[in-house]
């Protein structure tokens, strides 16, 4: 295999300097491994089947600064400002409680940063094996555990904002977050990740969600970081016996983004559905990719992704369903669509299917191209000007996938975010 | 007695199962064992080549030492002992038969067993082979009538003697030497193969079909087959290939290109019924082929349509470069695996040119413990404007041991490219199959009926006489799949 | 022809049919009428062989052969017909060959030779112009895509073509409009004959107006709660199952 890009070696050095910061004690064990197997691993190149689409280039140019320095923030900007919820701040991967408002949470319900938690072994799994979910094992430093108990319903949401201020050179944060849900327990989370600063920056999250039995879970990520970031989120998901998943992602930020989801659908009934959409211009190069695998009978998932991209940004898509032996009455769905709104954008999508069990029901589908010629010469013949019917149109390709974000009060900021998304890209296609 | 009998019975079944299983029992010429530079040299002086060509088989031949093996498909097999096998086996002749009557009976024998009589007066009307045994071509059917309207429809060495500056012009340039691993090494040691060649405006007037035998033990079938349609052209080409039952695996790993220049047309089906090995994976060919086709001329049309049943191993996708503008590429595909077969099939469409099209339409049906894998390639290049795609791969399972796995790669670089694909994994129906049963039609029919159905797309596109045979094959193929 | 007796079955282990019996002899008409989940499918399915329903005592009886032995198609071999509620969609096949499959498959089963293929189509068409059915329904796939009246018609199509014993009209009328419905009954009234059987499961007294029986039997609680001529079919439809649904609970 060809040698990556990336060296290793400075994130090794950063290692060194946070070590004395961080706890001692078994974890800190393990973090060595971890940076070990890193080291050996180094960073994926386009050689390996999963990263065929996606090369690291611009993180070569980031050399990692030793020291993590969480800069002054006078307020972080609130999603749902006007609704009550549980609110988390990070600022350059550290945790802010004067910025933060953690409100009142019923009995049986846990939300704290990690730093009160930073030796809990189980915050480690062993079995990970991509070398940027390694090199946040070894080198995280806060984030967020939430945990609730056996039939605790929060009624609020949980909103982490994740904020990156880049204003030199070398930002390298690896948070993590863990949620475990208790039995028929419920909530909902939201993470937004955004920054400030031109400067270079790695953000590398690590989130695990665990779902017990018959818990739900929605979960909605919305990611607007700066066009110098580099956002690499790695997300292992468990789904328990009748157990619902319900995630939704809005990549809008980031000059280089990974979402790399793995969900385990364990328990008889259990259900995921990863939909979600991208919105890319300039050289933006957004990546999602997502593995489901079904391993036991009547689970059931749907994956429905929809993207816009202008400029020369390129969208990857790779999506796979794997049913595992036995998974009877699986019912698995996977469609992705891609809008081209200029010359130079590209996509390459890989939906797979890999089945392994024969009473299933799996479908995927993926198109990709421009407007509908017909429906834009409809609305022009309606004598709406060419530009505006061309809005019209991705807003009503874009508003069916928003419809499917699992929290309702969310969805007009997104439709809104999309319309301002789609003006800017306009208007810089007209430039060009 | 008992067990005699059972046995005894036991055989006879399996190879109706397999009806191509016998052996031909004919004194063969051999290269000694193994593979080298002098066995290289070997093949080309018993073919009398050229030096160009002898070259470039050394060139595929060093080459091929350094690639790596291709690990990407999902097959798994032992590591190939290359040194353990023979590469070139021909029946021994005394001098190359000028015709039919010259031939050996017992080859003669053989086609007709499997259904493919050679001699003209007993010849399906309008179909024309070219019979491949083991290394050589040992008959071509209608040759000098196609003569008359210019067609050329010979062995790829005739080939090289008769038209040297034409195989020259064209070898290689849609599949080169070190393409893959296995084109490499047929690149260096292809004993023959068909060669076709449709002057400009002309209509091939019949069929043109290639049948493949491979008889002798331990040996690799390494054929190469060159279709050139000129400016204006059409020609449809048909394959059959069968081997006898053997415990050992054997490779086959042929290349194929197809060149259609402006405004001409190459349709090429396949019935690949290689012996699949038995029911516990013991055995059978190893299909590892090479197979594309350049759409080079504007307005030109190639048309992939392949049955695979057999094989303990596919590895192959027949693909399209559609250069020209308004080219069109198509594959249509039936694979269906059963016992321990596995095949990782599928197609590239590569759209160079403005307003290329291409339709893909793949129906896969696994059974028993097989695994099958359609891995399919559509890439939009930036300069395809307009260009379409349209993809529909399906596949049906039936057994809960098998697999069924659908990798397709979507690239697109132009915003004014469609590409559309679509696919389902499903059981077979247990209503479907109740409601034959119902009327009376037994469980193994009924599920011959249902998957000749689901492939019925697929099987328009074969010329009537393949089309009955493949019907009947994949009921074959599926029998033992179900109780 | 048809004996039932004292039939139990169970479906996912719960039993259905609780003591039901039935005779039925050649040239006779029966109607078994019932409210939902009376088992009224699951006797048809039973009588089929379908997979899932287990009869757990009881026997049943074709021509003195005991039924729950054979397959499925060797039911379809003796002679016994279900017009299906829901006929299934096998896509890619056509009706032609569909119903080709089926006759030699059953003259196979009796030990007779095939049938000439261009007898048989020719056979095919003069049935289709006799039932008023398009000749262009034979080139169409199985009933895939078909309206839900084309659907029954096709059952009746093949009921004409494959001439059974015995014939189950399992919910025939569900669906259908009334012309649809006179048709279909046309095609069924055709096909009464001194030699073979029918049985005729509906819910609604609606179809017997057409295809009137010779008896009619209330299935309710998995039993015959009583038999009658065709007045009890209107004596239904006036008064409901209230009663035979009261007497059963009780």
């Amino acid at each position: 295999m060809a040698k990556s890009l990336v060296s290793t070696e400075p994130y090794a050095a950063q290692f060194e300097a946070l070590q004395a910061a961080l706890p001692e004690g078994p974890l800190a064990e393990r973090r060595l491994q971890a940076l070990a197997r890193f080291r050996e691993l180094g960073f994926p190149t386009t050689r390996h089947e999963s990263w065929k689409y996606t090369a690291l280039r611009s993180l070569a140019g980031l050399t990692p600064a030793a020291a993590t320095k969480s800069p002054s923030l006078d307020r972080a900007p609130a999603l749902l400002a006007d609704t009550p919820a549980h609110r988390l701040v990070f600022v350059n991967g550290l945790f802010r409680a004067e910025l933060s408002d953690l409100g009142k949470l019923p009995q049986g319900a846990f939300i704290a940063p990690l730093t009160e938690a930073l030796d809990d072994e189980t915050l480690i799994s062993d079995e990970e094996s991509g070398a940027f979910a390694l090199l946040n094992q070894a080198l995280f430093q806060d984030g967020a555990l939430i945990a609730l108990e056996r039939g605790v319903v929060l009624d609020q949401p949980i909103i982490l904002t994740f904020v990156s201020i880049d204003e030199a050179d070398g930002r390298s944060t690896h948070p993590r977050l863990a949620i475990r849900l208790g039995e028929n327990s419920q909530a909902t989370v939201i993470e937004h990740h955004m920054g400030y600063g031109e400067a270079l920056g790695l953000s590398n999250l690590v989130s695990s969600v665990d779902l017990a039995a018959g818990a739900k879970l929605d979960h909605v990520v919305l990611q607007t970081e700066q066009a110098q970031v580099q956002h690499i989120a790695s997300r292992r998901v468990t789904v328990g016996r009748d157990a619902t998943y319900d995630s939704f992602g809005v990549t809008l930020g980031a000059g280089l983004s990974r979402n790399e989801i793995e969900v385990s659908l364990e328990g008889t009934g259990a259900s995921c559905a990863l939909d979600g959409t991208y919105l890319l211009a300039g050289t933006q190069h957004g990546d999602l990719t997502s593995t489901i695998h079904h391993r036991a009978e009547h689970t059931t998932s749907r994956e429905t992704v929809k993207g816009a991209l202008a400029g020369k940004a390129r969208g990857v898509f790779q999506g796979k369903i794997v049913v595992e032996p036995g998974a009877q009455k699986t019912d698995g769905r996977m469609m992705n669509k891609t809008l081209l709104l200029s010359d130079k954008a590209e996509i390459d999508s890989k939906p797979e299917l890999e089945i392994f069990a024969d009473d299933v029901q799996c479908a995927h589908g993926a198109t990709a191209g421009e407007l509908d010629a017909d429906a834009l010469f409809y609305l022009r013949a309606r004598g709406i000007p060419e530009e505006r019917a061309r809005a019209l149109l991705v807003e009503a390709f874009l508003a069916d996938v928003i419809e499917l974000c699992p929290v309702e009060a969310l969805r007009d900021e997104l439709r809104d975010r999309a319309g301002r998304w789609l003006a800017e890209a306009s208007q810089e296609e007209a430039a060009a | 007695m008992a067990a005699t009998a059972e046995t005894v019975e036991k055989v006879q079944s399996l190879s109706e199962r397999y009806k191509y299983g016998f052996v031909t029992d004919i004194e063969t010429d051999m290269a000694p064992k193994g593979l080298s530079e002098d066995i290289v040299r070997f093949i080309s002086a018993k073919k009398n080549e050229p030096e160009w060509l002898l070259e470039w088989r050394l060139k595929a031949y060093r080459h091929w030492l350094e690639m790596p093996e291709p690990k990407w498909a999902k097959v798994d097999f032992p590591e190939i002992d290359y040194q353990d096998a023979y590469y070139y086996a021909a029946p021994k002749m005394k001098d190359q038969p000028k015709s039919l009557d010259e031939v050996d009976p017992k080859l003669l024998e053989t086609y007709e067993k499997l259904g493919i009589p050679l001699r003209e007066q007993e010849i399906l009307a309008g179909v024309a082979v070219d019979a491949v045994f083991d290394s050589v071509s040992v008959a071509t059917t209608f040759k000098h009538k196609l003569e008359e309207v210019g067609v050329i429809f010979c062995s790829i060495s005739e080939a090289l003697q008769e038209h040297p500056e034409l195989v020259r012009k064209y070898l290689g340039t849609v599949v080169p030497y070190a393409d893959n691993k296995h084109a490499c090494l047929n690149s260096a040691v292809f004993t023959d193969g068909s060669f076709v060649y449709i002057p400009p405006g002309v209509r091939c007037p019949m069929e043109l079909s290639t049948y493949f035998r491979i008889n002798e033990q331990n040996t690799g079938q390494f054929e190469r087959t060159l279709i050139i349609a000129d400016e204006g052209s059409y020609v449809s080409y048909l394959e059959g290939c069968t081997a006898p039952m053997r415990d050992e695996n054997q490779l086959h790993a042929a290349v194929v290109e197809l060149i259609a220049l402006k405004d001409a047309e190459i349709k090429y089906s396949t019935v690949q019924n290689w012996y699949p090995g038995d029911e516990d994976g013991k055995g059978g060919i190893y299909n590892f082929v090479t197979k594309r086709g350049d759409c080079r001329g504007d307005n030109s049309k190639i048309s992939w349509t392949q049955v695979e049943t057999g094989s303990a191993i596919t590895w192959k996708y027949p693909s399209c470069l559609l250069r020209g503008d308004n080219s069109v590429g198509e594959f249509y595909s039936i694979a269906i695996t059963n016992n321990r077969q596995q095949a990782d099939t599928g197609t590239k469409m590569v759209h160079l040119g403005r307003n290329t099209k291409s339709r893909i339409i793949s129906k896969g049906i696994s059974a028993g413990r097989s695994q099958q894998t359609y891995r399919g390639l559509v890439r939009m290049g930036a300069k395809a404007e307009g260009a379409r795609n349209y993809t529909q791969c399906d596949s049906l399972l039936i057994g809960e041991s098998c697999g069924a796995h659908t990798v397709p790669y979507i690239e697109s670089k132009n915003r004014s490219a469609q590409v559309e694909h679509e696919a389902t994994t499903s059981r077979i129906s247990e209503d479907q199959l109740f409601y034959c049963r119902q009327r009376g039609i037994p469980e193994e029919d009924a599920v011959a009926l249902v998957v000749n159905g689901f492939c019925r797309e697929v099987l328009q596109q074969l010329p009537m006489e393949f089309a009955v045979e493949a019907q009947k094959l994949v009921g074959i193929s599926l029998e033992g799949s179900v109780g | 022809m048809l004996e039932i007796k004292n039939l139990h079955a169970t479906v996912e282990d719960k039993p259905i049919l609780k003591g039901l019996d039935l005779t039925l002899r050649p040239g006779e008409v029966h109607a078994i009428m019932g409210p939902n989940g009376a088992g009224k499918s699951t006797l048809s399915y039973i009588l089929s062989g379908r997979d899932g329903y287990e009869v757990t005592e009881g026997e049943v009886l074709f021509e003195g052969k005991d039924l729950m032995e054979l397959e499925p198609e060797e039911r379809a071999g003796e002679g016994i017909f279900l017009a299906f509620q829901y006929p299934v969609e096998i896509p890619g096949v056509p009706n032609s060959t569909f119903l080709k499959e089926a006759v030699n498959a059953v003259r196979k089963y009796k030990g007779e030779p095939e049938i000439d293929a261009l007898a048989f189509m020719k056979g095919l068409r003069e049935t289709c112009a006799k039932l008023g059915i398009d000749k262009e329904f034979l080139k169409r796939s199985v009933n895939t895509g078909f309206s839900g009246g084309e659907k029954k018609r096709n059952e009746m199509l093949q009921l004409s073509v494959l001439q059974p014993k015995l014939a189950i009209l399992d919910e025939t009328d569900s669906g259908l409009d009334i012309d649809a419905l006179r048709t279909v009954a046309d095609g069924v009234n055709a096909m009464r004959s001194p030699d073979r059987a029918m049985l005729i499961i509906t819910h609604y007294q609606r179809l017997l107006d057409y295809i009137v029986p010779d008896h009619v039997h209330v299935l309710s609680g998995g039993r015959i709660a009583a038999s009658g001529g065709p007045e009890l079919a209107h004596k239904l439809e006036a008064e409901g199952y209230a009663d035979f649904v009261a007497k059963d609970a009780a």
